[in-house]
């Protein structure tokens, strides 16, 4: 019969319809954005972000430039730090990333042998200059490793985990345990644990 | 105009361009259409208002920093792109891969497929004039998949999942289920979007001896995937190379009879189900626990900048939801590929389409060309 399968299409336009209103937990699959949001998953990668212990002076990037070198779309800029003898400190200057250009990609965290750089959770990044908003400096970046440890506990609670049984400290830990000698914290990261 | 040229009788013809930025060329595509009336005389596609120099690109960086451009080719399935271009590399370099790390591949490529598929069909009911109801069950049942995704990978569309000898990790805590429920519910969505459409008497009449691509053409035009097959051309690379591990699995391949759109159609709708059914073996067989990348292919991720593949080329090859996606890459022994090529499956489907629309209307052009499935990132690069 002509028009019976149009019928029967309909039938279940007619019971998607009906069902948002008898299962709206079935039937409504969206949420109301702004006011409503749905939790991200653990391993959702957005921007990266670099870790301190304790204190922002404290981070554990050490300017060696790997992510920089390694990234696809080269966003990352890192100058390291010199000091008055113009000897390069194991520290960086300056730290930008162009969320402009970073696709998301992960790749930095993958290579970084410091646990120092990690993707973010933050997606909502609008601004009104993309030139000099979405440039991000250090300051801007450096998130406590607490903030890591709660956006992603599995991964932070394993790579922590890691760190503590090869016996790296964060630099803070260290100033603490031995603050009449001069400290090298870069020395202490010489053997960095292996982070695939 | 003069008085003769209104009462001859050579038809007047009439050249409209469609694109690039009309909704129905999916993307930014252009068609130089020449019109007799509505009948359609020529046809002209005009491609590269999307190109990324992709190939270049690739061929400035080091292997593994491709892996994420890859995701942006056919940035619908870009798991399946991940696949292909780990095939390549591997083959070039000579790394196995791990036992649990096959499994998962062939998951994600799987599930790829049926969100490709679902995909398609939506969009061509939406340019058949099925103004977003088909399309939004689609989308409904794609964000499922799409969740396991993000849960595994990190990212719902841009997964840069794969790693050359295995992946980037495992599946997460309750992962499988996931999985399990997915493909639990899968058919039975299919069977709802079957009755919304296959029988329904406008969309028959519409696709039904519409654009009809002979077995010969589309042999000789090198058309791969569901639109050969919908030509009735027995030919999948997942039985013909049985690359990875798909000699494992048994599925059939739905072929069709006419070779039009409704054939193309339908002959998505089939393999999502073979698709379903692969999907329920790898969860019975896959092993509970495994490596999930191998030694060699760990090296190679350490530090991509330095890793360097033995001279040689390789061709490696997947069967991707839109066709044959093949991945032909030359070294010299130095970190970064001397050649780089990709063989797009949307390129060389889309090469056919004035075959295909001559003599028909322009209505008939917008779903022949819906039902070629292109993806404008993978046809311009």
């Amino acid at each position: 019969m002509f028009g019976f399968g149009v019928l029967k299409g309909m039938s279940v336009t007619l019971w998607n319809f009906i069902l948002s209103y008898i299962y709206p937990k079935k039937g409504i699959t969206t949420v109301q954005y702004p006011e409503k949001k749905k939790e991200v998953e653990e391993r959702f990668r957005n921007f990266p972000f670099l870790v301190y212990d304790g204190t922002p002076d404290n981070m554990r990037c050490v300017a060696c430039d790997i992510c920089a070198k390694e990234c696809p779309p080269k966003c990352i800029y890192i100058i390291p730090e010199k000091d008055a003898q113009g000897r390069i400190q194991k520290k960086p200057a300056t730290f930008d990333i162009d969320y402009a250009i970073c696709m998301n990609c992960g790749i930095c965290e993958e290579v970084c042998p410091f646990d120092a750089i990690f993707m973010d959770h933050e997606y909502e990044l609008s601004e009104y200059d993309r030139l000099s908003d979405l440039m991000y400096p250090k300051e801007k970046l450096l998130k406590p490793v607490e903030h890591f440890m709660k956006i992603r506990p599995t991964d932070c609670g394993a790579i922590e985990a890691q760190r503590a049984a090869k016996g790296i400290k964060g630099r803070a830990a260290q100033v603490q345990s031995a603050p009449a000698a001069t400290v090298k914290p870069a020395e202490t990261q010489q053997n960095p644990p292996a982070n695939a | 105009m003069s008085e003769t040229a209104l009462h001859s009788q050579e038809p007047q013809l009439l050249e409209v361009s469609i694109g690039p930025q009309h909704p129905s060329t999916h993307g930014v595509f252009r068609m130089n259409v020449v019109l007799d009336g509505e009948t359609i005389v020529k046809l002209k596609p005009v491609m590269g208002y999307l190109h990324r120099n992709h190939e270049q690109l690739a061929e400035n960086m080091s292997y593994l920093a491709s892996m994420p451009y890859t995701d942006r080719l056919d940035y619908i399935c870009s798991m399946t792109n991940n696949f292909a271009y780990a095939t390549a590399v591997e083959k070039l370099a000579g790394i196995d891969v791990p036992e649990r790390a096959q499994y998962i591949r062939v998951l994600m490529a799987e599930l790829t497929r049926l969100v490709n598929h679902t995909l398609l069909v939506g969009f061509l009911l939406n340019d058949l004039g099925a103004f977003f109801t088909p399309i939004l069950y689609a989308f409904r049942e794609r964000e499922k998949i799409l969740d396991f995704f993000e849960a595994t990978a990190g990212s719902r569309m841009m997964c840069n999942y794969f790693r050359f000898g295995g992946l980037k990790s495992d599946l997460p805590a309750g992962g499988l289920e996931q999985v399990k429920k997915i493909v639990n519910n899968y058919s039975r969505f299919l069977d709802e979007f079957e009755r919304l459409l296959t029988n329904n008497e406008i969309l028959r009449s519409r696709c039904q001896n519409v654009g009809i691509l002979s077995k010969e053409l589309a042999v000789s035009a090198s058309i791969t995937g569901p639109m050969l097959r919908a030509s009735g051309v027995n030919y999948d690379i997942r039985k013909v190379d049985k690359y990875s591990i798909y000699d494992r699995f048994e599925f059939k391949v739905p072929l069709g009879k006419v070779g039009d759109v409704y054939d193309r159609y339908y002959v998505r709708i089939l393999e999502m189900r073979e698709s379903i059914k692969i999907l329920q073996q790898i969860l019975k067989q896959m092993p509970e626990k495994g490596e999930i990348i191998s030694a060699k292919g760990a090296a190679a991720g350490k530090s991509p900048r330095m890793w360097k593949p033995p001279a040689g080329d390789a061709y490696g090859r997947i069967e991707s939801p839109k066709g044959e996606l093949g991945f032909y890459l030359v070294s010299d022994g130095t970190p970064k590929p001397y050649r780089y090529h990709v063989r797009p499956p949307s390129f060389i489907n889309i090469t056919i389409l004035e075959d295909m629309c001559l003599g028909y209307k322009v209505a008939d052009a917008i779903i022949i060309l819906g039902s070629v499935d292109i993806v404008l990132g993978e046809v311009d690069r």
